[in-house]
């Protein structure tokens, strides 16, 4: 893809905005993604209880927010606290999420499709 | 007291000062001196070469926090390092000031060791999570955070009571 016309939230961040995956308070896994394509692998790499800490923390949404930048993925990944999500289940629902945006946002599904 | 190619070699007297010095380093030279049986400008000279060639570091107050109002929280990481890496995850480490101590050590896998502090729990993991895990040649890390402290002492001369003889 060129990258002049890329879509900002396709960025690779450098190490220091890099989004590192935790199980607990102080606790990190080693599991560490710098870009939303690298963040949708590695949903499936860490554990259950690494994506359970983060997303009740608000930790995705807020990377998402202010380093990725991006519109939509925010308020998206903030709704799955509503369900209650634990286990498989979340990473089922965020991987879907993420997934889903990263195809839009290169061009490979609809806006209708969203 | 000897001095050879600018190393200084402490002897049982340097000891007996330090000693004293560790019970309360806001004695007089006079009052050491009077202790041990030697003149006060014997120990002025002596503590002036151990200043000097760094035996002693520093004067300083220990400070209780607690009773000083200052809420903290006390953490040992644990950090899991490339190997290539480790020497300069130290270092790096033991340039910030929330960071109290650094140790490396071989076990079965080459580790850091440090203590640290923090104002509360999230502000522990933000430091981690922004400081320590992008760190190059992190691989994981463990953090235990402190409940409960049953001792906590510096490094004492009366350690070495053998070197003493007292």
């Amino acid at each position: 893809m060129n990258t002049e016309n890329m879509p900002k939230s396709l960025r690779t961040f450098p190490r220091e905005k890099a989004f590192y995956f935790f199980t607990s308070i102080g606790n990190y896994t080693g599991v560490s993604a710098a870009s939303l394509r690298e963040f949708a692998e590695k949903i499936n790499e860490a554990s259950v209880k690494s994506l359970e800490f983060h997303l009740y923390r608000g930790d995705f949404e807020k990377w998402m927010a202010e380093v990725v930048q991006d519109d939509e993925l925010p308020s998206e990944v903030k709704r799955l606290q509503r369900f209650n999500l634990m286990g498989d289940a979340l990473r089922n629902q965020l991987t879907t999420v993420v997934s889903r945006r990263l195809k839009r946002l290169t061009g490979q599904l609809g806006p209708s499709q969203f | 007291m000897k001095i050879k190619n600018d190393a200084l070699t402490v002897d049982a007297t340097d000891l007996k000062i330090l000693k004293a010095l560790q019970e309360d380093a806001r004695q007089t030279y006079a009052n050491i001196g009077k202790r041990l049986g030697i003149a006060h400008s014997t120990v002025y000279d002596r503590l002036r070469k151990m200043e000097r060639h760094g035996v002693i570091k520093q004067y300083t107050a220990v400070v209780d926090g607690e009773k000083a109002g200052l809420k903290s929280i006390t953490a040992l990481m644990t950090i899991y390092t490339d190997p290539k890496e480790s020497e300069r995850v130290a270092e790096e480490l033991s340039k910030t000031p929330k960071v109290l101590e650094v140790y490396a050590s071989l076990s079965e896998e080459l580790l850091i060791m440090a203590k640290v502090v923090a104002e509360n729990q999230e502000g522990l993991h933000a430091f981690i999570a922004n400081s320590v895990a992008p760190l190059p040649g992190v691989l994981r890390i463990r953090t235990s955070i402190v409940t409960k402290k049953f001792k906590e002492t510096p490094f004492s001369i009366t350690n070495d009571a053998d070197k003493l003889h007292l």
